[in-house]
């Protein structure tokens, strides 16, 4: 609790004592008038303040407002029928305040929570300064600096393993519980906590362009972007106010001069005025105001919580109404770790041809490359390529001894007008020529992921209508992974410009507010992340670029965590509604009941601080993702 | 130019009425509150001077809004 809620938590204690001995006291008259206005000032004080400056400030229809003139006039109306009744007026106001404090207090509390999930801001990091060890803040710390992370401090900065091995704890980052084996030569990312050994790390990123930095930005950011939830409710309650007080006044007035007038009746002046008053105190519209943005915050902690950063409501409303998934194959759907399985029709020595297209791929991080060169496992002699191209979807030409070599798939042979041997394999097909002379092939193949099937059937059991792959792979590649996994569409041999395109297609089809997702692994597919509804990058981890393009991050490269995703933004919106129906519903009710006269001041104030409590254990209950 | 403002607020809709009015101020191109995490993104419309749009922003909220604050 901060000073605000302690104070506040004190008036109304105090004010609760005050009424009850009160209710003992038998004083009567001004007396009486003088006894109540005590605990009422106590409790209401800030309200008739803030009230009076919103009407010096031009700014009438607020909840102090209501609450001012309900209670006034409650008070006016004792007095005038000289009933006594001061109790109603100070409960009012009191019950309002309790609502205010819960409120507050909640989502006090629920801020605080959410940023302990995201604990992972590292406080410093060690410097090894002449044989001793010194603590630095983490910002001061160049790149390429060595820096010590002992057993069970976090690691600061991204870096690369120098020396020492341990396993890392990344469940902070992931939701992942299985520790990360790391050692020498390997990368770590920030934000990981280190358990058993101690590393020396040599920095390869500033603190401010560390992984742990870009994440926590990220997150506070998130949830400034609006969902359309969210604005609906603003727009609401700017209508809401006024249009309550209208009628309240209306209630107050026609129906007395209504029986004067038609009915031949005495008008009532009393009860309705009372009634109008009631009106006013049911119509707080707190509840929906508070409990929305609440919701949505809360979810989205819940997501983080489980590894998915969501970049804002808006994505996170967007995603429950996801009917189309598109994924990119490469990297979301397989490891993106591709093995050399097999050297055909090869007129050189195997190891030979592998040396050039290692060579000519070298420049290249494209996955395909790194498995060659990985497969050749002796170290590059880049001073031997020279004029590498790459040609986007087609493959690489470069000049290797000064001999030309192209490296690709059929297109690129095509092109060149070099006759070709095309493989029976399944797998990528490197076809290789020198010189202008086709040599052989390379194929190599990737591996399913384990969860691939899984997050797939999931997806269809969260409701999902279609699932579609693309990929700049072979046509028969793709049609057996697809046929693997279960995908129901697949559209193969694409150049990202393609994708763009297919994406644009699926979004051109989809109805009314069905949602278009695209999964990919951040590498490549910028351009289509952003054009989807929704971009989802996985296995962000330590790929800026992925955290800066996509809308949804999935901090792990588990493809099950596209179903939970959905799953948890479900959750959220259904949270969302039930409150929007749930409030919306009971004020109507309750203005209804109040109109009629069937309902009392009492009955109104309850129903409003309760429907408030309700939404806001409601909308805590987002933030609970585990079981889903 | 975009920045973002520490801001304190005690309910929600305060914090939309702060929204609204920090919009309607000269200078400010766009703007949102987060009442969750107590934020105000302000985007400054060409040739203006962030202080002096911030000051008028803070004056116009407290209009709006007696109980709160935007720390500059």
């Amino acid at each position: 609790m901060n000073h605000k809620q302690k104070k506040m938590l004190a008036r109304i204690l105090v004010t609760a004592a005050l009424l009850i001995s009160l209710h003992f006291l038998p004083v009567t008259g001004w007396l009486r008038f003088g006894c109540y206005m005590v605990p009422y000032l106590v409790i209401g004080y800030d309200i008739l303040r803030k009230a009076a400056r919103g009407v010096r400030n031009r700014q009438v229809f607020d909840e102090n407002f209501l609450m001012a003139v309900a209670t006034v006039g409650a008070i006016a109306l004792a007095l005038y029928e000289g009933s006594g009744d001061y109790t109603e007026a100070v409960a009012v106001m009191l019950f309002y305040q309790v609502g205010e404090w819960f409120q507050s207090y909640a989502v006090g509390r629920s801020r605080r929570n959410i940023s302990e999930l995201m604990d992972i801001r590292p406080d410093y990091a060690n410097v090894e300064q002449d044989g001793k060890l010194t603590r630095v803040d983490p910002d001061e710390v160049g790149i390429g600096t060595v820096i010590v992370v002992q057993p069970g401090e976090k690691v600061p900065i991204d870096g690369v393993v120098t020396q020492g091995s341990s396993a890392l704890n990344t469940a902070a980052l992931t939701g992942e519980s299985l520790p990360r084996d790391v050692e020498a030569g390997d990368e770590v990312v920030s934000g990981c906590v280190n358990m058993t050994g101690v590393l020396k790390i040599r920095t390869t990123k500033e603190f401010g362009e560390s992984t742990v930095s870009k994440i926590l930005d990220l997150v506070e950011n998130a949830s400034s972007r609006k969902s359309r939830s969210e604005d609906f409710i603003s727009r609401f309650a700017r209508i809401y106010t006024p249009a309550v007080c209208g009628a309240a006044l209306a209630l107050a007035v026609l129906p007395p001069l209504v029986r004067l007038a038609v009915l031949d009746l005495p008008a009532g002046w009393e009860t309705w005025v009372y009634r109008a008053l009631t009106f006013l105190v049911a119509s707080c519209p707190c509840a929906l105001v508070i409990s929305i943005p609440l919701s949505f915050f809360a979810g989205i902690g819940g997501a983080s919580k489980a590894g998915v950063l969501v970049k804002g409501s808006n994505y996170l409303e967007a995603l429950s109404q996801t009917k189309f998934v598109v994924f990119d194959k490469t990297g979301t759907l397989t490891q993106g770790v591709f093995q050399v399985s097999g050297i055909h029709h090869s007129r050189l020595e195997d190891e030979k041809l592998l040396e050039y297209a290692a060579l000519a791929e070298s420049a290249s991080s494209h996955p395909i490359s790194r498995s060659l060169q990985r497969a050749y496992g002796k170290e590059l002699d880049r001073g031997r390529v020279a004029e590498i191209r790459e040609i986007g979807g087609e493959g690489v030409t470069a000049s290797v001894d000064g001999h030309p070599v192209a490296a690709g798939n059929g297109k690129l042979m095509d092109r060149l007008g070099i006759p070709y041997i095309p493989c029976h394999g399944v797998g990528t097909v490197i076809h290789m020529a020198i010189d202008g002379q086709y040599m052989g092939h390379i194929l190599i193949s990737d591996v399913v992921k384990p969860t691939a099937r899984e997050a797939v059937r999931q997806l269809k059991a969260a409701g999902v209508r279609k699932t579609v792959m693309l990929t700049g792979d072979a046509k028969r590649v793709a049609d057996q992974v697809a046929a693997d996994l279960g995908v129901d569409e697949v559209h193969s041999q694409l150049l990202p410009a393609d994708k763009v395109e297919k994406v644009e297609a699926l979004l051109a089809a989809k109805q009314g507010r069905e949602k278009l997702a695209f999964v990919g692994d951040g590498i490549n597919d910028a351009p289509v992340l952003s054009r989807a509804d929704i971009g989802i990058a996985m296995g962000a981890l330590g790929s800026d670029a992925a955290i800066e393009a996509a809308d949804v991050v999935l901090m792990d490269d588990d493809p099950l965590k596209i179903a939970k995703a959905i799953r948890i933004s479900r959750k959220c919106l259904g949270i969302v509604y039930q409150n929007i129906v749930f409030a919306i519903g009971v004020k109507l009710a309750c203005l209804v009941l109040v109109a009629l006269g069937l309902a009392g001041m009492w009955l109104a104030i309850f129903a409003d601080v309760g429907v408030m409590i309700l939404a806001v254990l409601n909308a805590i209950r987002a933030l609970f993702v585990k079981k889903l | 130019m975009k920045k973002t403002y520490r801001i304190d607020v005690d309910c929600a809709n305060c914090a939309n009425k702060m929204e609204d009015a920090a919009r309607r101020t000269e200078g400010v191109q766009s703007c949102t509150v987060n009442f969750m995490t107590l934020k105000m993104n302000v985007e400054f419309a060409e040739g203006h001077d962030p202080r002096a749009v911030m000051e008028q922003v803070r004056t116009n909220c407290k209009r709006v809004e007696d109980d709160c604050e935007v720390y500059l």
